[in-house]
């Protein structure tokens, strides 16, 4: 049956009327229906339609027409409501007001044209021409995309300098400007540390510790890995060392990276010399001697760097901060000692995120252990023939390609390291399972509650087993230090404080064990 | 500069990639502008070179191109019969939409038009008849466009009909457009029943002398006010015309009763324009096509002077290429359709109309039109976002054409290929729906983007071009 009825001098555009026509024949009962303004047109789409009804005659532009093919009344009726349901929730339904995003550099300068700072993260392959973009525009640019090659990296930073312009990356993972943590990285104190790093999560951590001493951060600039190495020449390193020297926030400059190449170090150095301010250095593995013949106070690894730099900072005397580290690891030491009572295993099982933490490790235990088995190792003949097992003192970086191809980075995605911690217990050579848990923005906002469970299931099956985590980050970070570090304990693992003092840790307990 | 310039100032970021960064800065007190980045469509990077070492050259070719369509002046001038004013036209000869397209594919509407051009013409008696001569050898076919013409949807223009003569009084090209005929069954729509042909002649033997007449008596109507107005009022200008076609009304209602005799013709005709809301849409074309006209044949401008749609390829015209269509395939629109109707009705993308967003009207300027914005998502702010996208691809904004939304900013104008094919971002087009067969009509209307593909060729033609 087709019944219909008018509602006069009601008048909605036909746009809306389309639109709440749209869903009426989904009703129970309803095969076909219209709604529309009283028009000679509409009418005679009606007719076409076969929904005229002869009510309809005397309706004109301002009335509204409804008529419905409904099985029964019942129908009828539930689509008038419908209807007016419908014209209801359009009319009071608020707009979205959300922001219009620009679909290009160019429109975002005119919607910001006082922006100071391009940060960019699209593939490698697009990524310098939004570079050259914010440079033409003197903007500094912070390049977290990889992929870029060195020719590119050149011009690019050559360009930056001709105009004075922060060029940080490419792949420059992290960077705090002005108190603006940037890309991965930490929520920091503000204060008088500038850091110049060649090293992601070296910053990071470097940076955190800092926090975490009750130091603060003027700036801290990362220039991408790459920029130490013979091609760039550590140009950015070196403009960003200056820059540092004139501002007067900073007190202390602390450079944080691998050992540069010996003609970079060279440059580097030279450039040192001419500064006022004292420079802590940490190129991670370099000769210390080296490091003090360039005029810089040496640091063997990321705590003693962020350690000296707090205390010089603090106009305080950075030796007797060394003391106390050192301190520090009798009393671990002692700790070592209870741990390593029942453990029956032999090995340690090193499961990094952090590719400049994985680093330090195989490092600091060197020293003690000798060279340790890895995806990335020290020395060619410690290369994990199969990177999925590991072999007497493995310490390995997931957050190598071989790891994240198809998936994200694992300071995201616990999944695979998770696994391996399961696996790693099942092993009954394994004595102590040593992780860093990275945090801050870009990192898993959750990282307790993935790990957790893990723990648990990894000390079930194997409940001599000890696991020592290092924790990067602060409590102001989003995930919040102290509530991971609490969760963490409560599975029973070691949370300590630095990833230096874990791998002590580990290393004193396995000592014990040999 | 130097880098301690951004030291202790106010970080200010543009964020393009990961939106979370832009998420963390915002939350680490900073503020930041993500941009909706897509990566630019894969062209060869020698066709980039070669326009990218012209950069300068084609920038001031453009602001030329510009500077023609922002001073183009288009107005009414007069009315007369196609086959007497239409450069080139002659009685076998049909104009149809769009770029070039021969019987064999054509698509429905295209079809059923021409099939009731025919018979309108007295060429043929049945549509059997029309259908077997228009795929014969008789009957020739062309683009308004290659004839100073422009036609809504199928766009069929044959030798009897009357048209508008719009004059770019700047530069003195003149732009053609019948008269429109108003909604559901209708020929520009692939309709060709008696009723149809019926109206046709109503409009040929009854209208058409009204208005010549009072548009004689006025001399000329000065289109480009009437579009300002009409955006201030609520219009876009393509899908909804009602404000310009009141102002036109009020323009013609005197002048009519001043020219005419006959009460009952003057008032049918009056009553016609008033119902039909569309009725502007056949002058806002023929002004637009006047205006971007006038910058046809600028060397080394890659700005676009047609958008245009045959209901089977979407063409386009640059201003540095001349006469040359690029061309791709013609998009389904995203439609809101009539009652009884639905997607599997309708037919591609077709028509002239575009020439609506080419100026910089139409989609273009959805942001002035609150009252059609249900068509692109509901919201106003949607509407707005459009407009907003539509300023990244164009070389400038109009000095007369604004929205009040935007603080009466002037519509984005001049459409640069070379911002299409970095930005990957097509222009915004509002449409109507026809039924993909032949004789059915309007089934719905809606909006699209338009294709990539003829962007693609346009800027490897225009590198070619490149002096």
């Amino acid at each position: 049956m087709i019944k219909g009825i008018i509602k006069k001098g009601v008048y909605f555009d036909s746009v809306t009327l389309m639109i709440v026509s749209k869903d009426l024949n989904k009703i129970k009962g309803v095969s076909d229906s219209s709604v529309v303004m009283g028009t000679n047109e509409n009418k005679s789409i009606l007719k076409m339609a076969d929904l005229y009804l002869k009510i309809f005659n005397d309706a004109d532009d301002t009335d509204m027409l409804i008529s419905i093919d409904a099985d029964n009344d019942e129908a009828f009726n539930n689509a008038i409501k419908f209807i007016e349901d419908e014209l209801k929730a359009i009319r009071n339904s608020s707009d979205d007001t959300s922001d219009f995003a620009p679909k290009s550099f160019e429109s975002a300068l005119k919607l910001m044209p006082e922006a100071n700072l391009s940060l960019i993260s699209v593939a490698g392959k697009y990524a310098v021409a939004e570079a050259n973009k914010a440079l033409g525009a003197n903007i500094n640019v912070m390049l977290f995309s990889d992929n870029i090659s060195v020719e590119d990296e050149l011009k690019m930073k050559q360009k930056a300098v001709e105009k004075g312009l922060l060029m940080m990356g490419p792949d420059c993972g992290t960077a705090i400007i002005n108190g603006i943590p940037l890309a991965f990285a930490n929520v920091c104190n503000k204060g008088n540390i500038g850091i110049v790093a060649a090293s992601g999560t070296g910053l990071q951590e470097v940076s955190s510790i800092i926090t975490n001493l009750g130091g603060g951060i003027s700036q801290a600039i990362g220039t991408g890995g790459r920029d130490v190495k013979k091609e760039i020449g550590g140009i950015m390193f070196i403009e960003a060392l200056k820059a540092l020297e004139k501002d007067e926030q900073t007190k202390v400059i602390t450079l944080i990276s691998k050992p540069p190449h010996p003609e970079v170090l060279d440059k580097i150095a030279s450039e040192i010399k001419q500064l006022k301010k004292p420079v802590v250095a940490i190129f991670i593995g370099a000769d210390v001697k080296t490091i003090a013949a360039s005029g810089a106070i040496p640091a063997v690894n990321l705590e003693q760097a962020a350690v000296i730099s707090v205390a010089i900072s603090e106009n305080k005397d950075y030796k007797e901060a060394l003391n106390k580290l050192n301190a520090r690891q009798e009393k671990n030491k002692t700790l070592a000692k209870e741990l390593a009572k029942n453990n029956s295993g032999k090995y340690i099982r090193g499961l990094y995120s952090g590719g400049t933490l994985c680093d330090e490790a195989q490092l600091l235990l060197k020293d003690t252990l000798g060279f340790t088995y890895s995806n990335t190792p020290l020395s060619a003949d410690y290369q994990l023939s199969d990177i999925w097992k590991s072999k007497e003192h493995t310490i390995i970086d997931l957050g190598e390609d071989e790891f994240t191809a198809g998936r994200p980075h694992p300071m995201i995605d616990f999944s695979l390291r998770n696994r391996r911690v399961v696996d790693e217990a099942e092993d009954k050579e394994t004595a102590v399972l040593l992780l860093d848990v990275v945090l801050g923005y870009g990192s898993n906002l959750n990282p307790e509650a993935e790990l957790a469970p893990a723990f648990e299931k990894a000390k079930k099956t194997n409940p001599n087993l000890t696991i020592i985590c290092s924790v990067t980050g602060t409590d102001e970070d989003p995930q919040n230090r102290a509530k991971v570090k609490q969760t963490l304990e409560n599975t029973g693992a070691i949370v300590m404080n630095t990833n230096v003092e874990a791998v002590e840790l580990a290393e004193s307990i396995v000592s014990l064990l040999q | 500069m130097a880098i301690n310039d951004i030291f202790n100032k106010d970080l200010k970021v543009i964020n393009t990639g990961i939106e979370s960064f832009k998420e963390n800065i915002e939350h680490a007190g900073a503020k930041a502008v993500h941009v909706d980045w897509k990566p630019p469509v894969d062209i060869d990077p020698k066709v980039w070179e070669t326009i990218n070492a012209k950069e300068g050259i084609i920038n001031a070719a453009n602001e030329k191109a510009l500077e023609i369509i922002l001073n183009g002046k288009p107005n009414l001038i007069g009315m007369d019969l196609a086959k007497n004013v239409i450069p080139g036209m002659k009685p076998n000869l049909i104009l149809h939409s769009g770029p070039p397209i021969k019987w064999e594919r054509m698509c429905g509407p295209t079809r059923g038009a021409i099939i009731g051009a025919l018979i309108y013409e007295g060429m043929a008696k049945t549509p059997e008849e029309a259908e077997k001569l228009a795929a014969s050898d008789k009957i020739e076919y062309a683009p308004c466009h290659e004839h100073d013409t422009v036609g809504p949807m199928a766009g069929i223009v044959s030798a009897s009909m009357p048209v508008f003569i719009i004059k770019n009084e700047e530069y003195g090209n003149q732009a053609y457009c019948t008269q429109n005929e108003g909604l559901g069954k209708v020929l520009r729509y692939g309709a060709f029943s008696k009723e149809v042909i019926t109206r046709l002649k109503w409009m040929d033997d009854v209208m058409y002398p009204i208005l010549k007449k009072a548009i004689e008596s006025l001399k000329k109507i000065d289109l480009k006010n009437i579009i300002a107005q009409a955006l201030h009022m609520g219009d876009e200008v393509h899908n909804r015309n009602r404000a310009g076609t009141s102002l036109f009304y009020r323009t013609i209602a005197p002048a009519i009763i001043k020219t005419s005799d006959d009460k009952q013709n003057m008032a049918d005709v009056l009553d016609f324009i008033n119902g039909n809301d569309h009725f502007f849409l056949n002058l806002s074309m023929p002004a637009a096509k006047a205006t971007l006209d006038a910058a046809m044949n600028i060397p080394n401008s890659s700005v676009v002077l047609a958008l245009s749609r045959n209901g089977t390829d979407f063409g386009i015209r640059l201003a540095g290429t001349g006469e040359k269509w690029f061309t791709g395939k013609a998009p389904l629109p995203d439609a809101l359709f009539f009652p009884g109707f639905t997607k599997e009705d309708a037919n591609p993308d077709i028509g002239d109309s575009a020439i609506t967003e080419t100026v910089g009207l139409g989609g273009f300027a959805i942001a002035a039109s609150p009252a059609i914005v249900q068509f692109v998502g509901g919201s106003a702010q949607d509407a707005v976002n459009y407009t907003l996208a539509m300023y990244e691809i164009s070389v400038g904004e109009n000095n007369i054409y604004q929205i009040p939304y935007l603080n009466f900013r002037g519509t984005p104008t001049g459409i640069d290929v070379r911002k299409v094919i970095s930005k990957n971002l097509t222009p915004f087009i509002d449409t109507g729906v026809a039924h993909k067969d032949p004789g059915v009509g309007q089934v719905g209307a809606g909006v699209l983007s338009a294709p990539i593909e003829p962007f693609k060729n346009a800027i490897v033609g225009f590198a070619n071009k490149l002096k």
